[in-house]
């Protein structure tokens, strides 16, 4: 399905896509009051995307001085090309130390990998451990935002859904009483689990540390109580000093939910003694990503969701209708970079409002690079042309502007698009919306007239 | 080629101009660094206490089981660490020295020296780091520089406690981790 | 500005040309009342905004090499369009054999108010206009331009609308809840994401009318005629005028 279709099903139900919107709206709200208490805030946008920008050219041999240093920190190293690569060397691992059982903390590298289904069909039980990651786990959705995995479901919806799997009082859909039936159902399994799976939020070239920012603090849980912790790390995570965690861990949380801090923020360098740590080191498109001159900076992106909250569709359309791992705006700079055909709508999903790239804490673009992928996209329209909806395609030569107005530019975009995709007998315009009365005469004839 | 390999020269086949490293400025605070220290704990859900006050609270607790591994009060706890942080399951009060609390944010740090066990602050089901009020830094950039390269295993912040807000965004304190937090200034 | 006459050609968005010649009328008296000369260069065509916004920014070379003919021997050029101006500075795809011209419109190109307030260097405009206001503010002006403050941003507030707006006497300037949210027209986006423009444009229309709004104006017709076809089919009684249909009117 394609966006269009996807948020029009969000919408139906009103009364949701309203409290969807506030809620997001609300949390946006905390993070502007929040950055605006920080006078040097948009410095440290700036020192940030610099850091960042830094990172992307020198990667190859940050990554090279990170694993120098994490090996000698007596870290394990893999490194994995694709996905598939990813989840066989997590596999192997669990294999190894004969681990039926896992908890995973939130990782959307993990998320993306298709970790889960893949683990779960070699008979190894995997538990996210993450509240709102639990509970899409239970319902077998993915996350619907990286920060907030279950900010599209309701109390109700939860509190049935834990008297069906956690045997919690039908109707009680107080969020306390949610949360310590979770909280009582997962300490069992952080105590069973031999194996912990994180994510990684930054790794530091220097010393080969990488850090992990929960406010649960289920990660912490899952691993100091595990014998073995595999951490799954993007290649581009990559920080080159200590102190440059300063300034992302003053923007990280602050952009992501309005608070000052994470309430915990781990710093793994090295093993408990018996202990081990594995970190999977993932490429999976992103090199190539990093190839793309016009795109290659929404690598600097560090997964805050403040795009998300930000943005007047996604609110309005909830994170599912953009049908990918990452959803939201980054999401669909992103996406297409992987799987163009398959996210050819996700580019047009914008108005080119610009805000998520006012509130990116890296000051990714993003924006403009939703334009950019709208110029690629449509020259493989032909190839695409089922990929790129019917119903945006129409709509894109529906427009009273494009359609009325623009004669010579029409007669352009004509003959690049094939006639099924032109003329469709809705207009899309005055479902909802008239059109303007049009005036007796145009500017221009008045003009002519009145000041010849 | 291995996947290191391959994943290596792929970014080296990328051409682009050098970007040099920024150089961070020493950012500041302006304020009462204890009072703001104390806002932002609030803030975070925590709790501020004296060393009176927290004398007054802990036979009000009734714990069971009291690990401390803090120099101030070394007689408060009952156990000692066990060799397995699964035998902590039950414990109801863990005692910690902070190394030095940020003001900005509420954020202390602690290393594998302040934690006896690293599931220590998370098993526990409440948590009391104690800290000495003369180690409060302004922000973030001097609490790195304060880190400094030192060589711990482990290093964390903790600002809080376990909290989450997944169900409709509604705050709740006592996710997975410690109940609660308080922070014994000395 | 005595001195000061300016040689300024009125760049007409298309939709405006067709559906709002009142909008042009008003723009082109405003700046004459500013002291400006002002002449509007024939044969004017739709920038290439629609299209390149849809993704064929490269089957618009065309329209900007017209564009730059028309245009390039003016003083300035100033449209009543954030939008239309944004997209010919930073989306007009460069005219091979034309750059150095192309370079050069686009340091004159300018939308309306920010002419009036940066080039014109006006202060305060005298005059009346007695309603209550609720400002519309388009993205394309307000974060692609920089007309206005964005509340993302940790920036001392501003507002060139405002700032030409808020004199003038009697005129009641409403805080809305949500200062800067898009409006949900976004070009093609109104059309191809139908069912999401209309709901965002409820939604703004909404925080207008909870503020007892009597008159929503804008820097851009397009968010505006969005807007007014969401009202009207609604039986809304909220009315529309572009800013410069306000100043016109305010300062005769
Ligand atoms: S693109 Fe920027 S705002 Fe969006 S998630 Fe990434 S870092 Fe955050």
């Amino acid at each position: 399905m394609s966006h269009p279709e996807n948020a029009t099903e969000f919408l139906k139900d009103q009364a949701k896509a309203k409290w969807h919107d506030e809620t997001l709206w609300f949390v946006r709200d905390k993070r502007d009051r929040i950055s605006k208490t920080i006078p040097e805030w948009e410095q440290l946008r700036d020192l940030a995307s610099q850091i960042k920008d830094n990172v992307l050219v020198n990667l190859a041999s940050y990554l090279e001085d990170f694993e120098r240093n994490a090996l000698q920190n007596g870290i394990k190293i893999h490194w994995a090309a694709d996905a598939e690569e990813h989840n066989q060397h997590v596999l192997r691992i669990l294999q190894e130390k004969n681990c039926k059982a896992i908890v995973k903390s939130k990782s959307i590298l993990t998320e993306e990998c298709h970790l889960n289904p893949y683990l779960e069909k070699e008979g190894i039980e995997v538990v996210d451990t993450d509240l709102g990651e639990r509970i899409v786990q239970f319902l077998n959705q993915p996350p619907s935002h990286i920060v907030l995995p279950a900010i599209h479901l309701k109390k109700g919806e939860i509190s049935d859904l834990f008297h069906e799997k956690l045997q919690t009082e039908k109707g009680n859909d107080d969020p306390y009483y949610l949360t310590q039936a979770a909280r009582i159902h997962l300490r069992e399994k952080f105590l069973g689990a031999k194996v912990a799976i994180t994510g990684v939020n930054f790794g530091i070239a220097e010393t080969g540390e990488f850090v992990v920012c929960t406010n649960e603090g289920n990660a912490d849980m899952g691993v100091h109580l595990a014998d073995v912790h595999i951490a799954c790390m993007g290649i581009e995570k990559i920080l080159p000093r200590r102190k440059d965690l300063g300034v992302f861990l003053r923007l990280l949380a602050r952009s992501a939910t309005g608070q000052p801090i994470t309430n915990y923020n781990s710093h793994f360098r090295s093993p408990s003694p018996g202990k081990e740590i594995h970190i999977v080191l993932v490429d999976n498109g992103r090199t190539a990503q990093l190839a793309r001159e016009k795109f290659k900076n929404s690598l600097k992106c560090i997964r805050c969701g403040a795009c998300m909250n930000t943005c007047p569709i996604y609110r309005r359309s909830g994170g599912f209708s953009y049908g990918s791992t990452v959803p939201g705006p980054i999401g669909s700079i992103l996406s297409p970079g992987l799987d163009m055909k398959k996210h050819s709508t996700l580019p047009f999903a914008s108005t080119l409002c610009g805000s998520c790239s006012d509130v990116c804490p890296v000051k990714i673009n993003i924006h403009e690079q939703l334009y950019e992928w709208r110029q690629e996209i449509t020259k493989t329209h032909g190839e695409f042309g089922k990929g790129l909806s019917m119903k945006l395609a129409n709509g894109i030569f529906k427009s009273p502007l494009a359609y009325k107005i623009s004669g010579n530019l029409m007669r352009a975009a004509l003959r690049a698009l094939p006639d099924s995709m032109i003329y469709h007998p809705l207009n899309t315009w005055g479902k909802s919306r008239n059109l303007p009365e049009t005036p007796t005469e145009t500017f221009q004839q008045w003009y002519q007239k009145n000041r010849p | 080629m291995s996947s290191r390999e391959k994943i290596l020269a792929a970014i080296r086949g990328v051409s682009s101009e050098s970007k040099s490293l920024p150089e961070i400025p020493d950012f500041r605070l302006s304020g009462d660094l204890e009072e703001v220290f104390r806002q932002s704990i609030l803030g975070n859900k925590g709790e501020m206490l004296s060393k009176a006050e927290f004398k007054k609270w802990i036979p009000c607790m009734n714990f069971q089981k009291v690990i401390s591994l803090s120099a101030h009060f070394r007689t408060t706890g009952n156990l000692t660490l066990p060799e397995d942080p699964h035998e902590l399951e039950d414990l109801g009060l863990a005692i910690l020295d902070g190394q030095f609390g940020v003001a900005e944010n509420g954020a202390i740090w602690l290393e594998d020296t302040n934690l006896g066990l690293r599931a220590l602050p998370f098993i526990t089901e409440h948590l009391v780091i104690v800290l000495d009020r003369s180690k409060l830094v302004e922000t973030m950039h001097q609490g790195y520089d304060l880190v400094g390269n030192a060589h711990s295993g482990f290093g964390l912040f903790i600002a809080g406690p376990s909290k989450t807000a997944d169900i409709e965004q509604s705050l709740v304190i006592g996710a997975h981790g410690a109940k609660s937090l308080r922070v014994v200034l000395v | 500005m005595e001195n000061f006459k300016p040689n300024v050609a009125l760049f007409i968005p298309c939709y405006v040309d067709q559906f709002y010649p009142k909008v042009g009328i008003a723009t082109l008296e405003l700046l004459e009342k500013l002291g400006c000369k002002v002449s509007f260069p024939a044969g004017q065509t739709c920038c290439g905004q629609p299209l390149a916004n849809a993704g064929y920014e490269r089957d618009t070379i065309g329209t900007t090499r017209h564009f730059v003919a028309i245009f390039k021997n003016f003083d300035y050029v100033v449209a009543p369009s954030g939008s239309c101006v944004l997209h010919v500075k930073e989306h007009s795809p460069r005219v091979p054999s034309l750059e150095k011209e192309q370079k050069e419109l686009h340091d004159k190109v300018f939308e309306l108010t920010e002419f009036i307030t940066d080039i014109l260097k006006v202060e305060r405009l005298e005059g009346r206009f007695q309603h209550r206001v609720g400002y519309h503010a388009s993205c394309h002006g307000q974060r692609g331009l920089r007309l206005a403050s964005s509340s993302e941003l940790n920036q001392i507030p501003f507002n060139k609308a405002r700032k030409l707006l808020g004199n003038l006497e009697g005129l009641d300037w409403v805080e809305l809840d949500r200062t800067d949210e898009c409006c949900g027209f976004g070009g093609t986006f109104a059309v191809t994401e139908e069912a999401l423009s209309i709901r965002m444009g409820r939604d703004r229309l909404e925080d207008h009318l909870q503020h007892q709004v009597e008159i929503i104006t804008g820097g851009d017709m397009s968010c505006i005629m969005h807007l007014e076809g969401i009202a009207t089919r609604e039986g809304q009684k909220i009315k529309f005028m572009h800013i410069a249909e306000i100043l016109n009117q305010a300062i005769t």
